[in-house]
This record gives structure tokens, C-alpha cells and sequence, in this order.
């Protein structure tokens, strides 16, 4: 009773006048206590409700009552909107209104480990503790950019960390003050991948690791609330309390976006994501991970095409782009994915309209729209009863247009917020546009006046002779400037205005004199007719699979295939079987054998060709969006399985070259790096679609240089020797040994006493470590000198833990009976060396001495470029060293399957194993071999016909689209300049 | 005798330490290889063939029994194959030993405008990266500089000497000028896609280089005064020295070809050229030889056809130019022994076979001027040459069993092979 009670006195004191307790000494009280009433207009109560000739009263910046028939009180002041149309005016969930740009980061020497606050989280860059009404200051010329674009009502924050604290909700009511304009001082809670400015603390170096940091963060607030901290921490004390609030999350490119919302479903957190612009082109990953969206209308610009050198190097993705960008909304709604609409990346925020209606030409449904910048952000910001739609009791905040919202020629003309009137067109209440017969000391002059309304310009002509004219009109007064021909005199008129049929005032004539003159209007304006923009819109193309120029029209599907006559490498007992087939049925290897065939089943004739099983790349950096997190001399709690990055064209380059198969491992910034995806390159899926299903999980170690950062001037981080290599990882390994142990403690208490104890930390880190240490997760580490490889085998065995894979490995062949007696493979280079000091000793050889002596032995590329002709380098264990042919063979194919402990499912051409499949023009280990076709259970993604005639399709759409780009450039569209798009490639050593 | 095994032994740890093989004394005896396969090196094969050697000069080319004279020894190389020794061009080994490491690093030089600046100095014969070449069949080298816009002068080497001067066969041969990029790196946090096409300062440092060009062009025809830089670049107007133009974009290689060409220079080789294929005709024209990138390298944009690096070749082979294979590249001097494999792999993607051999002996020669001596097994050329198993291009048959630099039989032993045998050795314990 109490509580109702004093919700009731809140409500009252928000609708009652806030500073009527204000004293005052600049004069008596005047309080503005009369009604307005807008009349007449057609009303948009919201999106799909809609009344004619309607009535909006308010009072005191609240709607009273609305409707088609309502009674006013006399204290009423009145509009008269005839022709007009009200809609609620829209709200921006995510904006840095009143917050300077960010500075960027200044960059220090020596990489900052530690945290600089005392007394929060771990990492600067979580910041739940700031609210963004310290720092917030109303910015009038800012807000007016809002409203111009239609907007009452902003959410902002201050754009600092991966959790930014709260944002405040604020009205963009220019006449009163903050008391006023504050709707919510803690509406939202903001986060993002991105690390703050105030702090240089290095960690997460990565999208990975911020991933990583907000999970372990969610783990450790809830924690924290039950008790189990014995520190303070007021940044997870802060997130407690604010952790219900609406969750605005900041994601910046394409991937990440889906990233977000991947966490956000992890920790059942509705997180509204801030869309990128290409959600058309992943929208079902988008649906999977239950994403909601804050979508931009930034459309880019068309690409200035008219240098043929730089324009080609424009991608093809990027000139779709353009022509494909403004149907993302409409993609968005179709696709059943709730959004509110932003003004994101915007840089003049009042083209925000233009682009609206754009978005709708372009499909987006108009009640959607509307709804998705009204009553869908009111929603978010659980403030429906007093945003987002006109109706009794919520904020008159509301837009006054002269046509239907969506029209081409609609203007905004009002925009009221909390009850203020913000005029955004000041129309003048007699508009002059006409021709008229001027009369001035005697003479007779043709004037011509346009634009009256807006920006007035006007033309004096006597007969052929023309003068140049300056014209003004403001509150009710025209003046013109008249120079005449030679230069050499002024006229000025001036005239106040009470009728366009007639204008009369006081002029100084050429001659100097003060004359009287008039004009009599004599005929309208030819009335040009319009543009319609969206006719000039040219079509979408259509978003390929993935959405580049190498992407599929459709998704290829598995295909029920025979192979007919082939040399088939098996990797098997049965070796290499010359003219045979394999018949490919649902995904897998059917049948192998002599004169296969069967009604309906397609054959592809392969006689003279070779048919292996396809190339498995243990060792690869592509595929990713980050491949380090160097952070922190561990960093186990990362995975590339959350930056696997579907479009990268490396992966079709890599099914060229016969890859079915590859390892995308973390990086050797650090001893323990992260933890690696396993994925085919099924090129077109989704980032989830290319993950290996069921294989067995994996992480990278490292050592040697890379760790010790030996060839950068970097010296602030342990270790920076061997020595302090081995004890970061007895360290790392005897914490999770005793981790688990304080686990296995805990839940083995009996049930009463287990309620009442609080749980050790989840540590997300630690958890992994207990996977190796548990032979659930297995090692590949990063190796060079033998002094380093011995050493790790040690401190393993002395866990109990066997390593799975020493990577590079390239001294490997003088412990080679040391790795066989340990049990560990190697996976190494062919033939590289003398790139730094380690691999000085590094010898082609390597790889057929491990293998002579009984070592799991396999070729890695750990490079983009030489992933796709990993059958060459098989080649070379046969140079070097004299590998046989199917040893060597199996060094690229079965060796590397069995390392990731994917053998009974790939790496040999064997009946019921996966139809991960390669036909060769030639011996697959030939120099002149070449991959004509690459399947991955039973589909094909890669075929050498297809790939060499899509860079004609390529060509003829770009010029397609580059024509298209000419005209609106011609049509006076702004353009931006080509820029060159490189992807970047990743190696090792790459620190993000 | 303790003495005796101390001194052996530190030798022994002497010759591990360094590892480089001991260069093969000057041909003494004159020499007949029988019964091999003959890669000329100008596009034909001569099969069951024989060569003679004398003097460190070829002697005698005919099929087996046609030979005139008495040889002291004779090679049996039946079912063999013998190839003219490949040329790496646009190489810089001997220049860095390990990339990681500064102080081996003699290739950066500072200052934009270094024609006076000259690699065969730094040249470090006794390099192990250099011996490594030799059992691939690489028997010549071209070592270049890399920095600066005018970077200085390169010279041809062979890969068996003590010391630089040793070592080369074509002093300073030729001037390296790199034109500038058309784009600069983006700055990621203005948004900017990571390169950028940047006009102004592309035009800006080809005024600058123009500029140079014409100061030095006057110099020639002054009063010698003291400028070691403008005297450097005597040769180039002249037409005794090559200029090489490394350029990769269209824009580059016309605006490149069209300065030079201005400025009076003749004899102009264009480097890289990854966008050769786009302006065949005009090359033709101009008659300009290419040394072409490498086909281990990816594609330079997402929409090129995935293959393009590796068919480069042919394209270019198809219009009428004289080409080889350009060496440079990420982790290039160790990649250098890859040479008859970047040639392999070009035939892969259409180059007939004895045409991808051409292009790394005798069209290489050409292109360096030392066709002369050297590119081909033919009589009076220097017995540069090596016999292989089998194929030479591919990696499977590339498996030497002779090699001779001017005559002399060299060792085919590395740091690399030495440390095979002793492990295997260790193992077999």
C-alpha cells in the first residue's frame, strides 16, 4: 500500500508542473497553464491507426485527449492544420548527442597490462559503473539536426568501453530546460566491442578477446551477487543494478553484429544490436541467434567511376554494395526480424529522412517503418505509454508534415516536443512565387519571384536586358537589390507585404531618388514537373552466396555422383587403384570399385584424371576476422569459432587448390593462445555452417620468439625467455588442477550445505585448461628449437597430459624419437627457414626424418597464398628426403585428419567416409596437377569450368553496376572516392 | 694423435659453424656427358645426347657418338636429364641472411634517389641461404636493391665463390628504379579501407622523380662536376646499363614506361607487372621485356580470376614478349630455390614445358644481358649446368646429381643436407 502510494505521488509529480518550487526573483510566477489544440489534421495515432480531420489537445507537454470529435476548453489555444498530417515523432535509441567525437586513442610505447582504475573490474573497458548523465550537456544546434529529421526524443551515451554504463533519454525540446527535456537520466545500458579511449590497456586486443571479456564479465557480476567476491568491485556492483535496463549493443561491421547477438542469446540478454547495412546479405544467421536490430540508413554513396584504372580495382562487393545497401530494411522486415531504425553513420543526421523514404521506395513497408521509429524503439525503452504513438497521457511530441509521411514531396514543417512548438519550415503566411509587371521611376520590369517559401530568388528583366537581383523575404517584408547592366548603380526596394496580387512600397531608384514602386502580379510559375526520385532507384542485383563476386546464385546441393574411371588415391590398404570408380551418394563415399553405375546417378568421366581425398590444411589463418588476442600471456578463454568470417575470398582460393579441410588456429602472440575452429570451407554458408560439426575441440600453444616478442621492441610482458615460457605454463596447468579441484570440492558437498555455500568463480580461462588437462581439448603448439619442443613435453607429462600436434616444428627432426616416445604428430612447413633466428637450423628434410621415425607427420601452410597448392608441397617430402609417393601424399590429406581426430570421417577415399572429394587434372603431387573440381560432402563448391567463367559474369556485372553509378553521378548524386580493398591476410605473428 | 683428432674435430666444428660449402676449384680436366636428355634452353631438347666441356666452356653439343674429341672423364647420364643452370632474377640473396634479424639485413638503405648505391659489394657469397639454391639447379643470380625510388645498381653473380668479386659475372648492370604507389595505406581510424588510392601524392612523387631525371639527364652533358648520385645514372642514358622498372599497376607501368621513354632511356626491363596482361599490345610495341611476379602470389583483387597469378605467364608468353620469373616476394631469398617450381607451375597453367624452361635460362639470360655466356647448352657458352633425375621443374624428379658453375664441378651440399645426414645418422645408432 505504501509503494502504491508513493508511485502515485511520483506520477503525480511528473504531470504536475516540476518547478513550480522554484522560487523566483526576476518577476511574478507566470505558469503556462492553458490548453493547444492542432485541428483539422489527419492524425497517425500510430502505425496502423489513422484518423481523418482529428483533434490533438495538450497541456503542459502532454497529450490530453486525441480523436475526431473532442471537446476543447476554452483556455485553448488553437492550430489549424487543414491538409496537414500528425505522426508521432520518432525516437533515436543510440546517439552520442551531446557528447564530444571521441578522441582517439593515444598510443603508448610499451603495451599497458594492467588495469588503471583501483577498485573496479579487471578491465578498463568495462565501465558499468558510469552513467552518461555526468558528462551529458544539451546541444541546441545538434538537437535541431534531430527534429529536422523528424526526430522528439534521443537516447545517448558516451561511446567509452565494452560496457558503457547507462544512456539518458532525453527530449528535443529546445524552449525549456534539462528539468523538462530528461525523460530518463538511466534509460538504457550501451555496450560494445569497442575498448575506451580513457584507458590503454592492451586487453582484448581483439574481437575475440572482447567477446571473451563480456562473457566472463556476465559470469563474474553473477557471481559477484551471490556473494563470492572478498573484494570490492563497483563497476559489477554497478552492472547489478542497472543489468535490467534496456541493452543497447554498438557492433560495427557485418559479422560482429551477428557476434552480439550471439551473446545476447548465450546469457539470455535482449540485447538491440546496431545493424551494419548488410544484414541482407546473413539475415537467416541473424534470425538464428534471435537478433533484434537498430538499423542504419546510411546508404553509401555510389563510387566515383569515372577513372577506369582505380575503378577497377573497386570489388564487385563493394559496387553491389551500393546498388544493393538501401533494400537492407525491407530485407530486414521481411525476413520477420524485429528493428528500430537509426541515424547511425549519418553524417548529416538531417538526411535522415530522405533516406527513409528511400529505404520505402526500396520496399520497406510504410507501417513498418513508421512503427520502427515510434512504437518499436518505445517498446525497447519499455516507454510505451509515454512514447512512440499519440494517444492520452504520453508526450505530445509529435511532427507536423504537409503530405503523407512517406511521399516524395512531403515536407516536415513542425516538430513539437513535450507540447513546444519547433517550426522547421518557416513558412511565410503570403508565399510571392509568381511573374509580375514592375513599375518603378517610370519604367516597366519583368520580376519573377520563386522560392518564396523557403529560399527566395528572384530575376528583373527589361525586355532582353537583365539585372542582377538580390531578394529577402522575412516576417512579412520583401527587399530586392537591383544592379543594373553596366555594374555602376543599385536599386533598392522594399516593400512590407499584405497581398501577392499586389505589392507596393518605397524604392532608392538607379538614379538615386526615393520613388515609390509597385508590382501587380500577372501569372503563376510553369509548375515543372517533379522528379520521382524512386523511379531513377535502379533494381537490386541479386545477393549472391556469399555476397561477392565468386558467390553462388543459389547454394549448391549434394549431389549423388560416379566417378568413373579415376586413378584413385585411397590413402588406404589398397593404395593407389588405377582406372576405378566412386560413386558419391547423400554426402558420403558410397561404393569404390570397377564399372559402377545406377539408374539416374550422374557420371563424370575421370579417365586420365586422379581422384584423392581432399586436401586438410592443419595449420591456416584464413577464414577469420582475428587471429590473435596477445592481451595476456594466456588467452584460453577465446575461440575462433566466434570469428570465423564466411566471405573471405582466401576460402574459394583455398577450394581451388583441393582444400576440404583446414584448422583455423589462434595465433602465437602468446603461450596459450586460443582456442582454434576446425571448419570446411563450404563457401556461401553461414560462419556457423562452415564449423566442423562433432570434431574434437582444440587450442594453440606457442613458443620461441613470438611469445618471448622477441623481434618487436616490446618488453613489458612476461615471459621474455624459454625459462619464463615453461613456468607460464606449469603455472597455467597447476592453477586449473586446483580450479577443478575447488569444483569437484564444491559439488561435492551434500545438498543443504551446497545451497548455503557460494560457488567457486566460473572462470572461462580455467575451464578450458581443465578440458586439457581432462583429455577433452587437445594441444597444437606453435614449435621451433628443440631445446622448447623437449621442454613442453616435459611440463605436459608431468600433468598428465599428452600434446596433440607440434605445429612448425621445424627442429622436430632432432627430438624426432623424443616426439614418437611422447606420442605427439608434426605439423610442419615444407621447406621454409631463415626468416628469424629459430629457424636457422630449420632443414626441408624435417618432415621425412620425423616420418622415418614413426612421427604422425603433415604439411601446414599457415599462409593464404600457399594453403591453395599444399599438393606441391606434399611433392617436396618426396625431393627431400625420398618420402614414397602415398606417404608424402598422405602428408596434406590423412595425416592432418588424424591429427585433428577426423580420420573416421575424412582423409582417405574409403566407403562410408565423407565425399570430401578433389579431381585432378594430372598426378595430384605433378607440378602441373591442377584441382578441376573440390566437393565437400557430395556438393560442389569448387569447379575449375564454373570459376573460370564467372570472371566474365564478374566483368559484365561490374560494368552493369559502374554504368549505373555514371548516371547517378550524372543525375547528381554524390559520389565517393574508389578506395582499394585489400583483405587482410593473417599469419602468426598478425597481433589481432 | 690426440693433437691430430683435436685439430680434426675443431675443424669439424668449424665447418659446422659456417657450413658453406668450399668453392670448386678452376677445370682442369675437360669433360663428356653422355647419353642425357638436352634442355637446350631455347625452347628445343636434344635426347640421347652428349655435351663436352672444356675449359670451363661448352665445346661440343651432338647426339651420343658424334663427338670429335678426347675427354678426360666421362658422366655417364643415361635416362638423365641435363638443363642449363636457372637465373634468378629480381633476387636479393646474399643481401639478408635472416629476415628477423637487423644486423644481417643489408639491403635498407635510407634516402629516395641512391642510383651510386650498388648491392655487389654487400654480396655475401659465403651466404647459406645461397648454397641452398644450388641443389634446385639455380646457378645464377641477379642480386638487386629494393629501397628508395632510384635504389641503385644490381649485378649478376654465380653461386659457387669466396668472395664478391669472385662471384660476379656482370658488374652493376643495371639501374632499379621503383615508381611510386598510387595508393597509401588507409588510416583505419578515419574509416578508410586499408589502401587508398591517393592521387596527389602519386603525382607529387612522380613530379619529384621527373624532376630527378632531368637534373640527372643534364648532368651527362655538362661539366662533370662531383655528384656521385647523377654519375651513378651515366649508364642508363647512356644505354650500357639496363634500367629496371618495378611496377605492378597499369598506371604505374604506362606513366613509368612513358617517363623513362622521355627521358631518352632505351633499354628499359619492367618488374612485376601484375597488370601486364591488361596493356599486352602496348608492351609489344615497346618491345619491353618482363620480369614477371612470381606465381606464388595471391591474386591483387577479389574479383580477379582466382588462377590469374599462375597464367600470367602464358598471357604474356602468348602476346610475343620475352619474359622471366621475377623471385621477389613475401620470404623471398629462402623461396628463391623454388624457381623451377614457379616455372613448373606457369607451365601448369598453359607455358609449353621447354618454353618454362626457356624462360628461366635463356630468356633470362637475355633479359640481363648475359646471353652471351650464359642461358643455354650450346658451344662457347660457360658450362653452367646441372643434370637431374628427371623433370626439373617438378619438384618430385628435381633431384641433382651433377652440377658445374663455368666448368667446375660444385658441391651440392648444404647446411641443410649436413644436418639431414647427421641426424639420420644419430638415428640409425
Amino acid at each position: 500500500m505504501k509503494l502504491r502510494l508513493f508511485l502515485l505521488s511520483f506520477v503525480l509529480f511528473l504531470q504536475g508542473y516540476s518547478q513550480d518550487y522554484f522560487p523566483s526573483n526576476t518577476g511574478v510566477k507566470s505558469p503556462q497553464n492553458h490548453y493547444q489544440a492542432i485541428v483539422n489534421a489527419t492524425l497517425h495515432l500510430n502505425p496502423t491507426t489513422t484518423v481523418e480531420k482529428g483533434s490533438l489537445l495538450f497541456k503542459e507537454g502532454k497529450i490530453v485527449a486525441v480523436g475526431q470529435a473532442i471537446d476543447l476548453p476554452e483556455n485553448t489555444i488553437i492550430h489549424d492544420a487543414k491538409g496537414k498530417h500528425l505522426y508521432a515523432s520518432f525516437i533515436e535509441l543510440h546517439s552520442t548527442f551531446g557528447f564530444p567525437p571521441q578522441k582517439s586513442r593515444s598510443r603508448r610505447r610499451s603495451v599497458q597490462y594492467t588495469a588503471d582504475r583501483e577498485g573496479y573490474y579487471w578491465s578498463d573497458h568495462i565501465r558499468a559503473d558510469y552513467n552518461s548523465i555526468e558528462d551529458y550537456t544539451y546541444k541546441k544546434g545538434e538537437a535541431a539536426d534531430f527534429r529536422k529529421a523528424g526526430f522528439g526524443v534521443v537516447n545517448t551515451h558516451r561511446p567509452e568501453g565494452i560496457h558503457r554504463g547507462t544512456g539518458v533519454l532525453v527530449a528535443l525540446n529546445d524552449v525549456e530546460n534539462d528539468a523538462q527535456r530528461l525523460l530518463d537520466d538511466k534509460a538504457s545500458q550501451q555496450l560494445s566491442f569497442s575498448k575506451s579511449s580513457l584507458s590503454n590497456q592492451y586487453y582484448p586486443g581483439s574481437i575475440m578477446g572482447a567477446m571473451a571479456l563480456l562473457r566472463q564479465f556476465f559470469h563474474d557480476a553473477d557471481w559477484y551477487a551471490k556473494g563470492g567476491a572478498k573484494n570490492k568491485d563497483l563497476a559489477i556492483e554497478a552492472y547489478n543494478d542497472i543489468k535490467k535496463l534496456p541493452a543497447i549493443f554498438e557492433a560495427n561491421n557485418k559479422l560482429d553484429v551477428a557476434r552480439a547477438a550471439k551473446i545476447g542469446q548465450e546469457f539470455d540478454l535482449p540485447f538491440v544490436v546496431t545493424a551494419n547495412g548488410r544484414e541482407y546479405e546473413h539475415l537467416q544467421a541473424l534470425k538464428d541467434f534471435d537478433a533484434s536490430l537498430l538499423v542504419p540508413l546510411a546508404f553509401p554513396k555510389a563510387y566515383d567511376v569515372t577513372d577506369p584504372v582505380s575503378t577497377q580495382k573497386i570489388a564487385l562487393s563493394d559496387l553491389r554494395y551500393w546498388n544493393q545497401a538501401p533494400a537492407n530494411p525491407a530485407k530486414i522486415a521481411a525476413a520477420n526480424i524485429p528493428f528500430a531504425l537509426t541515424t547511425k553513420g549519418l553524417k548529416k543526421k538531417i538526411s535522415f529522412y530522405a533516406q527513409l523514404k528511400k529505404a520505402v521506395a526500396y520496399g520497406l513497408d510504410e507501417s513498418t517503418a513508421l512503427a520502427a521509429l515510434t512504437s518499436r524503439p518505445a517498446k525497447i525503452l519499455k516507454k510505451q505509454k509515454e512514447l512512440g504513438s499519440l494517444k492520452k497521457g504520453a508526450y505530445a511530441n509529435f511532427i507536423v508534415t504537409d503530405g503523407p509521411l512517406f511521399a516524395q514531396a512531403t515536407k516536415i514543417e513542425e516538430n513539437w516536443v513535450q507540447g513546444q512548438q519547433h517550426k522547421i519550415v518557416h513558412q511565410p503566411e503570403i508565399s510571392l512565387d509568381g511573374k509580375y509587371s514592375l513599375m518603378l521611376e517610370g519604367e516597366k520590369y519583368q520580376l519573377e519571384i520563386k522560392n518564396s517559401a523557403t529560399k527566395i530568388a528572384a530575376t528583373v528583366k527589361q525586355d532582353s536586358l537583365s539585372f542582377k537581383t538580390k531578394a529577402s523575404y522575412a516576417n512579412g517584408w520583401l527587399s530586392l537589390q537591383l544592379q543594373n547592366s553596366d555594374k555602376s548603380n543599385y536599386a533598392q526596394l522594399n516593400a512590407k507585404i499584405s497581398s501577392a496580387e499586389h505589392l507596393e512600397g518605397k524604392a532608392t531608384s538607379f538614379k538615386g531618388n526615393r520613388v515609390d514602386w509597385m508590382a501587380h502580379f500577372e501569372e503563376a510559375l510553369e509548375v515543372k514537373e517533379k522528379k520521382d526520385k524512386a523511379k531513377n532507384y535502379p533494381a537490386p542485383v541479386a545477393v549472391t552466396f556469399p555476397n561477392n563476386g565468386f558467390g553462388f546464385a543459389e547454394r549448391p546441393t549434394a549431389q549423388n555422383i560416379i566417378f568413373k574411371n579415376a586413378t584413385v588415391w585411397t590413402n588406404e590398404a589398397e593404395g593407389i587403384l588405377s582406372t576405378t570408380d566412386v560413386w558419391v551418394e547423400n554426402g558420403k563415399i558410397k561404393a569404390i570399385g570397377k564399372d559402377l553405375s545406377a539408374e539416374g546417378v550422374k557420371e563424370i568421366d575421370a579417365t586420365g584424371k586422379h581422384l584423392t581425398s581432399g586436401v586438410i590444411d592443419e595449420h591456416s589463418h584464413i577464414g577469420a576476422s582475428s587471429i590473435n588476442e596477445g592481451g595476456h600471456n594466456s588467452s584460453a578463454e577465446v575461440t575462433i569459432e566466434d570469428v570465423v568470417n564466411p566471405d573471405d575470398i582466401n576460402l574459394y582460393r583455398n577450394l581451388s587448390g583441393g582444400v576440404t579441410t583446414l584448422q583455423i588456429l589462434h595465433g602465437s602472440a602468446n603461450p596459450i593462445g586460443g582456442r582454434s575452429a576446425i571448419i570446411k570451407p563450404r563457401w556461401g554458408e553461414s560462419a556457423e555452417g562452415l564449423l566442423y560439426k562433432g570434431a574434437d575441440p582444440f587450442i594453440k600453444f606457442a613458443l620461441g620468439e613470438n611469445v618471448k616478442q622477441s623481434n618487436w621492441s616490446s618488453y613489458a610482458r612476461f615471459p621474455q625467455t624459454r625459462m619464463g615460457v615453461e613456468q607460464v605454463f606449469v603455472d597455467y596447468f597447476q592453477r586449473a588442477k586446483e580450479y577443478q579441484q575447488e569444483w569437484k570440492a564444491y559439488n561435492a558437498l551434500p545438498r543443504k550445505v551446497k545451497a548455503r555455500t557460494t560457488a567457486p568463480r566460473y572462470d572461462l580461462e580455467m575451464e578450458t585448461l581443465v578440458e586439457i588437462l581432462n583429455g577433452e581439448r587437445f594441444i597444437s603448439c606453435h614449435s621451433y628449437v628443440q631445446s622448447e619442443i623437449n621442454m613442453l613435453m616435459k611440463v605436459a607429462e608431468r600433468f598428465g597430459v599428452t600434446i596433440n600436434t607440434f605445429t612448425h616444428i621445424l627442429e622436430g627432426y632432432k627430438v624426432a624419437d623424443k616426439m614418437k616416445a611422447h606420442g605427439v604428430g608434426g605439423s610442419t612447413f615444407s621447406d621454409w627457414w631463415a626468416y628469424k633466428f629459430e629457424v636457422n637450423d630449420a632443414i626441408p628434410f624435417n618432415g621425412a626424418i620425423m616420418h622415418s621415425q614413426g612421427v604422425t607427420v603433415a604439411y601446414n601452410s599457415d599462409d593464404a597464398e600457399m594453403s591453395r597448392r599444399l599438393n606441391q608441397e606434399a611433392a617436396k617430402a618426396v625431393k627431400y628426403g625420398g618420402v614414397s609417393e602415398e606417404d608424402a601424399w598422405k602428408f596434406v590429406t590423412l595425416n592432418p585428419a588424424k591429427l585433428l581426430h577426423i580420420d573416421d570421417e575424412v582423409g582417405s577415399v574409403k566407403v562410408g567416409k565423407s565425399a570430401d572429394l578433389v579431381l585432378w587434372s594430372d598426378h595430384p603431387m605433378s607440378i602441373y596437377a591442377v584441382a578441376e573440381k573440390t566437393m565437400i560432402e557430395g556438393v560442389f563448391y569448387y569447379e575449375l569450368d564454373r570459376a573460370t567463367a564467372q570472371v566474365d559474369v564478374i566483368q559484365k556485372e561490374r560494368n552493369q553496376l559502374i554504368q549505373q553509378m555514371l548516371s547517378a553521378k550524372n543525375g547528381g548524386a554524390p559520389t565517393q572516392k574508389a578506395p582499394k580493398k585489400q583483405a587482410r591476410e593473417f599469419h602468426c605473428e598478425t597481433l589481432d | 694423435m690426440k693433437k691430430i683428432l683435436f685439430t680434426l674435430s675443431c675443424l669439424c666444428v668449424f665447418a659446422l659453424a659456417n657450413a658453406q660449402q668450399t668453392p670448386a676449384a678452376n677445370q682442369s680436366k675437360s669433360l663428356l656427358i653422355q647419353g642425357a636428355t638436352l634442355h637446350i634452353g631455347n625452347g628445343s631438347v636434344l635426347e640421347n645426347a652428349e655435351l663436352g666441356i672444356a675449359d670451363g666452356k661448352i665445346v661440343e653439343v651432338g647426339a651420343v657418338g658424334s663427338s670429335q674429341n678426347n675427354y678426360d672423364t666421362t658422366i655417364d647420364a643415361s635416362g638423365k636429364h641435363l638443363y642449363p643452370g636457372f637465373i634468378a632474377a629480381n633476387s636479393t640473396v646474399g643481401m639478408v641472411e635472416i629476415d628477423a634479424i637487423r644486423p644481417t639485413n643489408d639491403l635498407n638503405e635510407i634516402g629516395t634517389f641512391l642510383p651510386h648505391i650498388r648491392t655487389i659489394i654487400a654480396y655475401n657469397a659465403e651466404s647459406k641461404v645461397v648454397e641452398s639454391l644450388r641443389p634446385n639447379g639455380i646457378l645464377t643470380a641477379q642480386i638487386v636493391p629494393t629501397r628508395g625510388r632510384i635504389a641503385g645498381s644490381s649485378s649478376v653473380v654465380q653461386l659457387d665463390a669466396w668472395n664478391w668479386e669472385d662471384a660476379s659475372l656482370k658488374t652493376d648492370e643495371g639501374i632499379h628504379l621503383y615508381w611510386p604507389r598510387s595508393y597509401r595505406r588507409g588510416n583505419s581510424s578515419k574509416g578508410e579501407d586499408p589502401l587508398v588510392y591517393d592521387q596527389k601524392n602519386y603525382n607529387k612523387q612522380v613530379e619529384e622523380l621527373k624532376q630527378y631525371l632531368i637534373e640527372a639527364k643534364t648532368f651527362q652533358a655538362g661539366e662533370k662536376q662531383k655528384n656521385l648520385p647523377h654519375a651513378a645514372l651515366a649508364g642508363a642514358y647512356s644505354g650500357a646499363q639496363q634500367v629496371y622498372l618495378h611496377a605492378k599497376e597499369k598506371r604505374q607501368i604506362l606513366d613509368g614506361i612513358d617517363l623513362l621513354k622521355k627521358q631518352g632511356i632505351q633499354r628499359i626491363v619492367l618488374v612485376g607487372g601484375d597488370d601486364a596482361h591488361l596493356i599486352l599490345p602496348y608492351l609489344k610495341k615497346q618491345a619491353i621485356p618482363v620480369i614477371v611476379s612470381r606465381p606464388h602470389r595471391l591474386p591483387n583483387t577479389a574479383d580477379e580470376d582466382v588462377k590469374l597469378p599462375f597464367k600470367m605467364a602464358k598471357l604474356l608468353m602468348d602476346a610475343g614478349l620475352t619474359i622471366t620469373i621475377d623471385v621477389s616476394g613475401r620470404m623471398e631469398r629462402m623461396n628463391t630455390r623454388n624457381l623451377p617450381f614457379y616455372a613448373g607451375t606457369f607451365a601448369a597453367y598453359g607455358v609449353e614445358k621447354e618454353k618454362a624452361v626457356e624462360m628461366i635460362t635463356l630468356n633470362a639470360a637475355k633479359i640481363l644481358g648475359i646471353d652471351d655466356r650464359l642461358g643455354s647448352l650450346e658451344v662457347g657458352k660457360d658450362a653452367t649446368l646441372f643434370i637431374a633425375e628427371g623433370d626439373a621443374l617438378d619438384m618430385r624428379t628435381n633431384q641433382l646429381s651433377h652440377a658445374l658453375i663455368q666448368g667446375r664441378e660444385i658441391s651440392l651440399e648444404t647446411h641443410q643436407t649436413e644436418l639431414w645426414k647427421r641426424y639420420m645418422e644419430k638415428f640409425s645408432r
